[in-house]
């Protein structure tokens, strides 16, 4: 759907804007726990060196609101649930709601400040898919009344439909909001509990209504069911034969990887970061690795990223495999462009999902991500490749 | 379809017909011609008069009789019409919508040319085949004119065929400089895809270009698809998409640059016909299918005909025997670096005849007509199809002999899938095909119109479209449950997946589910 032109459109004059972060969300990415639902889960992650960073995220996405939109009315909570992340970004919001200590915050903490703001045109929040939850949840009571809602990604899984494809896009589609040019988004998650023990099952939890601007939104990721049941193999096959000895191949979340794994007879994960050796008797170095493991596994060593694509979205890093940190990539690459770690994977039909969008990467470090825009080989089948675009998602759709 | 009133009769004068037909295909619940065998039943040719009895020597004379059915002459009439009338096809009705296939009128004078050299045996010797081997030669001087290429093979019996002997050359030719080490093949999503089948098949690990923002191929992508492995770009240009490429010179300019070849799928060369040559972009070969292009019969698997042209450098190449000319006398002879035989003998003479004879009707000048009347024709349609609320052609771009279509929008809206409206469109005595998988454009549907449509045909099938989307909005239902007017219903297609289950012969079909 097109963008619609107002006389606010550009200025953000007369659109109110609520923000709402959740600060311990994507806390379970880098540290291997696939989630960051739950108050012992986020402890784990801390104790695991885990970062909190949804906070930053949420000021890269208000610094772009306020450089589209100067005028724009920015309502938020006081501290670590939005203020700070507004204040990072040089505006100055009126506050709403008590000012919550940043790690003790909670799904009910969440609810509460989306009630608050039923007001405001739009409110944008920072968090993954357990967040869009919460606030589908705290506006399901609204009705039609309820505004519209927008994601800044910032969790470990983000596959619902309500989120931007980065922070900064996330900026400038709300800058660019008319009241009423709405599209439905599916929020979607999946039971954290049983991701964490390798089973996958999105449950669609309801629509929310977001700004209508089908570019700059991310698109709810699609099921990987389309694809035909020798497609994987036949891609796991192709990565397998072109596996050199002694070189150390990190293997990202996802059945295409899983089915690399199978290929060599070890027992890779489905959901976490493997490290294997190749060679006449591949071994498996580490399974479902801590972004610290990982790093440790591959500095110093040859070594390749092995990831898939996430359907419907393009995402190669950044979504549900945090554990590739920016550090990592940089040991990986060994001063050459970051691109050159990448075997990525993907079947012709995934591609095609992706309606001519690039493949993207949200590491979280904009420059790294930046490393990486070019052309990446992915591989499609046996003895079959394509070669596709990979761009950062900071940058890709800033225009 | 039920709820039909009864049709008045002797109501005079005759009243209109309706826009749309009421059609209603035959449907005989017929046979396999094998399952009506019945012993010792014959159909008799009765030999011309004068022709000398042949006793056959008992050295060549079978043991036993072949497992060919025994029927009647009628009985095999029946059967055959019975057949034709539970099938589609261009002489029967508007079809334009085997887009990418390329259906076109085949004039049937052509037909008795090709029952004059039916009777010829392929051992004969040269000295007695001086005609056939006339045409042979002058079709490949025709082909080699209108591609710009140096000399052309004949012999595949198909279009694929013809690819899978360029990329024997390709191969033969890197050998042949020492470059075995060049293991890719570039080919691109909208090319057609037996391109990376052939490849594929000749061993040589095929890269796919996806098509960019503005529905071109991706000219970054191949930059950084390029190597020292490359060994050829094999390309169909305009694109399944109906889209020209005004930069493919470009793209054979960087496959040379990398030491590759640049191979043009030009099966369909419908819209370009007298306006632009494979060689002069600088293409290295380049195929033509007869049936799409030259108005041969499409043969459904064979035998078709498929041409193959190539430059100087590859002549030597070439697939043999091809023919040769000196002082008005033609010869077989073997190019000295042949690959060897593409199929048995010289090729399916019957459509070198055909396409000759296609050829010769229209002229140089008649050829570069059929390649603008393709274009007005599908550039007419597409003005049709494009008004019709939830049809649209993705990426805004000039269209030249062919569209691939999206029903996107009625699909949203309605949840009527693009098979399912070309299913119902059946129902008025049309069809069309999708695309190739996966389906890049969504809800996909490919229409092209060649130059043997008239403005009523087109208009006839614009129309019916238009009735099966406006169905699709009132009672989705309706479409979903289609066809109804036509011999078979829904076929269920997972047996096409199941070794197990495929029987392409009735001796597999016996062994497989009567042994």
């Amino acid at each position: 759907m097109e963008h619609q032109i107002s006389a606010t459109a550009g200025t953000g004059a007369g659109l109110t804007v609520g923000l709402v972060v959740n600060p311990v969300a994507g806390l379970g990415g880098p540290a291997g726990l696939k989630g960051s639902d739950g108050a012992d889960v986020q402890r784990e992650a801390l104790a695991r060196g885990s970062v909190p960073r949804a906070g930053a995220r949420a000021a890269r996405a208000v610094r772009a609101l306020l450089a589209a939109a100067p005028g724009v009315r920015l309502v938020t909570m006081a501290g670590a649930m939005g203020e700070d992340s507004v204040r990072a970004a040089g505006g100055s919001p009126r506050l709403t709601g008590e000012a919550r200590p940043a790690g003790a915050t909670s799904a009910a903490d969440t609810r509460a400040a989306v009630a608050a703001m039923a007001e405001a045109d739009l409110v944008l929040f920072a968090g993954g898919d357990g967040t869009a939850r919460d606030v589908l949840d705290a506006l399901r009571p609204l009705g039609a009344d309820a505004p519209a809602v927008l994601g800044v990604p910032a969790g470990v899984k983000v596959y619902s439909g309500c989120f931007a494809v980065s922070p900064a896009a996330a900026g400038l589609v709300a800058a660019g909001y008319t009241p009423g040019a709405v599209a439905e988004a599916e929020v979607v998650d999946l039971d954290e509990e049983l991701y964490r023990d390798g089973l996958v099952g999105p449950r669609l939890y309801g629509t929310v209504r977001v700004p209508a601007d089908a570019r700059r939104l991310s698109g709810r990721k699609t099921g990987s069911s389309a694809a035909g049941p020798g497609s994987a193999e036949g891609v796991a096959r192709e990565v397998v034969s072109r596996m050199r000895p002694g070189v150390r191949y990190a293997l990202g979340p996802g059945a295409t990887t899983m089915a690399v794994g199978r290929e060599l007879g070890l027992a890779t994960t489905l959901l976490g970061v493997d490290v294997v050796e190749a060679g006449p008797r591949p071994r498996l170095l580490g399974a479902d690795v801590t972004e610290a493991r990982l790093f440790d596994l591959v500095r110093g060593h040859e070594a390749l990223l092995v990831l898939s694509v996430i359907g419907g979205q393009g995402f190669v890093l950044g979504r549900g495999n945090q554990q590739i940190s920016p550090r990592v990539l940089r040991a990986v690459a060994r001063g050459g462009p970051g691109r050159r770690a990448l075997v990525v994977l993907a079947t012709q039909q995934k591609l095609a999902g992706l309606r001519g969008r690039p493949l993207l990467a949200d590491t979280g470090d904009p420059d790294t991500d930046l490393g990486l825009a070019g052309h990446v080989q992915v591989i499609t089948g046996h003895h079959e490749s394509t070669v596709y675009r990979i761009a950062a998602a900071s940058e890709e759709y800033a225009q | 379809m039920s709820g039909h009133a009864a049709e008045p009769f002797a109501k005079l004068p005759v009243g209109p017909k309706p826009p749309l037909r009421r059609f209603h295909q035959a449907r005989w619940d017929e046979p396999i011609i094998f399952e009506q065998s019945r012993p010792g039943q014959r159909g008799i040719a009765v030999p011309g008069p004068g022709a000398p009895a042949v006793e056959l020597p008992d050295s060549v004379r079978r043991a036993a009789p072949p497992a060919l059915p025994e029927m009647s002459q009628l009985h095999v009439l029946r059967h055959y019409v019975r057949l034709s009338q539970e099938s589609l096809g261009v002489d029967l009705n508007v079809d334009v919508g085997q887009g990418t296939c390329t259906m076109k009128y085949s004039p049937k004078v052509n037909d008795s040319f090709a029952r004059a050299v039916a009777e010829l045996h392929p051992l004969q010797h040269p000295d007695t085949l001086q005609g056939v081997l006339e045409i042979y030669w002058r079709l490949e001087r025709m082909l080699a004119e209108i591609s710009g290429m140096a000399r052309v093979s004949l012999q595949p019996g198909s279009g694929s065929a013809a690819i899978y002997a360029n990329i024997a050359m390709i191969r033969a030719y890197h050998a042949a400089r020492g470059e075995e080490h060049r293991d890719q093949v570039i080919t691109t999503m909208f090319s057609h895809p037996s391109n990376a089948a052939c490849a594929k098949t000749a061993g040589y690990e095929v890269i796919t270009l996806m098509p960019d923002a503005d529905g071109y191929p991706d000219i970054k992508a191949l930059r950084a698809a390029v190597g020292p492995r490359t060994a050829a770009l094999l390309i169909t240009n305009p694109e399944d998409t109906g889209i020209f490429n005004p930069r493919i010179a470009e793209f054979v300019e960087l496959v040379h640059q990398a030491g590759g070849l640049a191979c043009y799928d030009q099966a369909n060369a419908n819209g370009i016909l007298g306006i632009t040559r494979a060689r002069d972009a600088g293409f290295d070969l380049c195929h033509f299918n007869l049936h799409k292009t030259f108005s041969t019969p499409h043969a459904c698997g064979g035998p078709a005909a498929g041409a193959c042209g190539v430059s100087e450098a590859l002549a030597e190449f070439l697939p043999g025997p091809v023919v040769a000319e000196q002082d008005g006398r033609f010869s077989l002879v073997t190019p000295p670096r042949s690959i060897g035989k593409i199929r048995p003998f010289l090729g399916v003479t019957p459509n070198v005849v055909r396409a000759y004879a296609w050829i010769m009707t229209l002229g140089a000048e008649g050829l570069r007509q059929v390649a603008e009347t393709a274009a007005l024709n599908n550039n007419y349609l597409m003005h049709k199809v494009l008004q019709i609320p939830g049809a649209s052609a993705p990426w805004d771009r000039r269209r030249i002999e062919q569209v691939r279509y999206s029903w996107q929008e009625l699909s949203e809206e309605t949840g009527v899938h693009s098979e399912e409206i070309g299913v119902r469109a059946a129902d008025f005595g049309v069809h069309y095909w999708t695309s190739h998988h996966p389906y890049l454009v969504p809800e996909p549907f490919t229409l092209e119109p060649t130059e043997s449509y008239s403005k009523e045909d087109l208009d006839e099938y614009a129309a019916i479209l238009a009735h099966v989307a406006s169905e699709a909005r009132t009672d989705p239902e309706l479409v979903k449950g289609a066809p109804y007017n036509s011999p078979i219903h829904k076929i269920d297609p997972t047996p096409l997946d199941d070794p197990r289950q495929w029987a392409p012969t009735w001796r597999a079909y016996v062994r497989k589910h009567l042994a």
